[in-house]
């Protein structure tokens, strides 16, 4: 049915997009991949820019920032998958449970995906964190214990803490969309046929989910290899949360070494392709169906 | 065949989902009610949950101190604009390849997905020194370009999916009834697919409201969003719980509301339709 006419037509009404995504995509990165290659201090005149080789590349990965930096940024990915897919999951079975206002629940459940980062880390930073006046120090004292300085005794857990509660609803959402694809009757049958509830869920649902939960890990590594408004406005990067995205953005914005900062980015950029090309098999896959 | 439930399990079930909602939301209800108390009540221990004297000075006194106004202003610009750019350049990109798909579209459209993969970080100081060249540097303009460009990939991909759902044989249907491409697309095509359109205007806005990298590192103060503003008190000064309260809550009221009823859309949007 598509004619020569119509084919010409569709790639003319396609070129926009792509022209701009390639334009936002090569000119960036092109300049990127060359600054990693450079000495360059914008703000520093005495420093000669030059050719510096691989020497940012090695520097980079050599300082004794980095590899506690690799380390904070798998503990909190690690943190908050390892937190968000668990819960999502035994909330997600939850929700799918028969019983009064659902859809109120749901509603309460995803709230906090849709406050904005910089709201989110302040409100847990001083309403429920500050070790004086926050409502855990509160309840700490309640109890009888003195209360934690999360932010800094605390650093990393009051992180993950944090970026969890925002992205808990968000796991919950896709395995509570997936389970509800669930036919109904390969249960009841498991049920009958005397299979516990332990088994039914390990046999049947948690197979059923592995893909939603495939995709709820790869995306949310995508996005969490990425926060930045939650470090930037609580510890700063200080108290061990800083994280690979944090020391870049230390390097190239606040102390203006850029050849460096760029060599840190085309590592993070690496990095985030690998996570992406398995992503995108998954999806691609799905698009042929 | 539904199950049959007894009472006492449905009871349960609603016990603990309704504790663990509001468990869940708690901080965000903490939130909206700190910003109706006095900077004494908000601090106070044991802490009040009702009975305090409800008043509105916070919002008032953000609002003086701070413009909020003009931070919630750009807020609406940045994300309206880049959102409805960012739909004029999609739907015929999203629109042709639902519609003329080739051997090459499967491969755009994981391109274009790649490119929302690429981490901001890696090309902060590029766009940095691009905004300052260009004189771009805490311009509207600038983020508004940026802000579209980093969701187009979604808007594009939502789109498709809405769009491939829209049967090709009604289009053939119509046009042995007569119908021009004109009546095609005017009576046919659009009223299909303007609840996907609609789906995605709401998602992406909410995404470009809530955008915090960009629009942290470039803005400072002409263009600053509600972003930008709430990180600006992150440096305590006194007493200011109740404040902030009242400055985050007017910063994620408007979007809580647009969100409640974009959860489905969510879905399919941020997974690029592998999940339905």
């Amino acid at each position: 049915m598509a004619t020569q006419h119509s084919r010409s037509a569709a790639r003319l009404m396609m070129a926009p997009a792509v022209f701009l995504l390639l334009v936002w995509m090569l000119v960036p990165l092109t300049m990127t991949l060359y600054f990693s290659f450079r000495n360059y201090f914008p703000l520093r005149p005495d420093r000669v820019p030059g050719w510096a080789g691989f020497d940012n590349y090695v520097r980079f990965v050599t300082s004794s920032t980095f590899w506690p930096a690799v380390q904070t940024t798998l503990i909190i990915v690690g943190g908050v998958l390892l937190i968000t897919v668990i819960l999502g999951i035994l909330l997600a079975m939850l929700l799918d449970q028969p019983m009064w206002g659902q859809g109120a629940v749901r509603i309460l459940v995803i709230a906090p995906f849709f406050v904005m980062p910089t709201v989110s880390a302040l409100v847990w930073k001083n309403m429920f964190m500050d070790p004086v006046n926050g409502l855990l120090a509160h309840l700490w004292r309640f109890f009888g214990a003195d209360p934690i300085v999360w932010l800094s005794d605390a650093s990393l857990f009051s992180i993950i803490l944090i970026v969890s509660w925002q992205w808990l609803p968000f796991a919950t959402l896709i395995l509570l969309t997936a389970i509800q694809s669930l036919d109904s009757e390969q249960l009841e049958a498991a049920e009958m046929d005397g299979a516990s509830p332990l088994s039914r869920f390990s046999y049947i649902i948690l197979p059923h989910l592995s893909r939603a939960i495939t995709i709820v890990i790869l995306i949310q590594t995508i996005f969490l290899l990425a926060i930045f408004a939650e470090i930037f406005v609580t510890t700063g990067g200080a108290f061990g949360t800083r994280t690979l995205t944090y020391l870049i953005f230390q390097r190239v914005l606040e102390s203006q070494n850029v050849g460096l900062g760029s060599a840190g980015g085309v590592y993070a950029i690496v990095l985030a392709n690998i996570v992406a090309l398995f992503l995108m098999r998954i999806v691609g896959k799905n698009l042929d169906a | 065949m539904a199950r049959a439930v007894t009472t006492n399990r449905k009871l349960a079930n609603t016990a603990v989902a309704w504790i663990i909602g509001l468990l869940i939301f708690f901080p965000i209800l903490w939130t909206i009610l700190t910003s109706f108390k006095t900077e004494a009540q908000a601090i106070a221990n044991p802490p009040i949950f009702l009975r305090f004297d409800w008043t509105l000075e916070n919002y008032a006194i953000v609002q003086e101190r701070s413009d909020y106004m003009r931070f919630l202003w750009n807020s609406v610009i940045l994300a309206g604009a880049s959102t409805v750019l960012g739909i004029i350049v999609a739907v015929p990109a999203a629109w042709s390849m639902a519609f003329v798909p080739s051997k090459r579209t499967k491969d755009i459209l994981l391109w274009m997905l790649s490119t929302k993969m690429l981490p901001a970080v890696g090309v902060l100081y590029p766009i940095y020194l691009l905004f300052i060249q260009l004189g771009l540097l805490d311009s509207r303009v600038g983020l508004v370009v940026v802000l579209m460009l980093i969701n187009l990939p979604i808007i594009v991909w939502m789109l498709y999916t809405y769009f491939r759902e829209i049967p090709g044989e009604i289009l053939e249907a119509a046009r042995m009834d007569g119908a021009t491409l004109r009546d095609e697309i005017l009576y046919v095509l659009t009223p299909m697919a303007i609840p996907g359109i609609a789906s995605t205007l709401l998602l992406n806005f909410i995404l470009a409201w809530n955008e915090a990298f960009w629009t942290l590192n470039l803005t400072s103060v002409d263009a600053a969003p509600l972003t930008a503003f709430i990180a600006s008190y992150s440096s305590p000064e006194g007493l200011f719980f109740a404040k902030l309260s009242a400055a985050s809550t007017m910063a994620i009221a408007p979007i809580l509301i647009l969100g409640w009823f974009s959860q489905k859309q969510l879905v399919r949007g941020l997974t690029f339709g592998a999940v339905k």
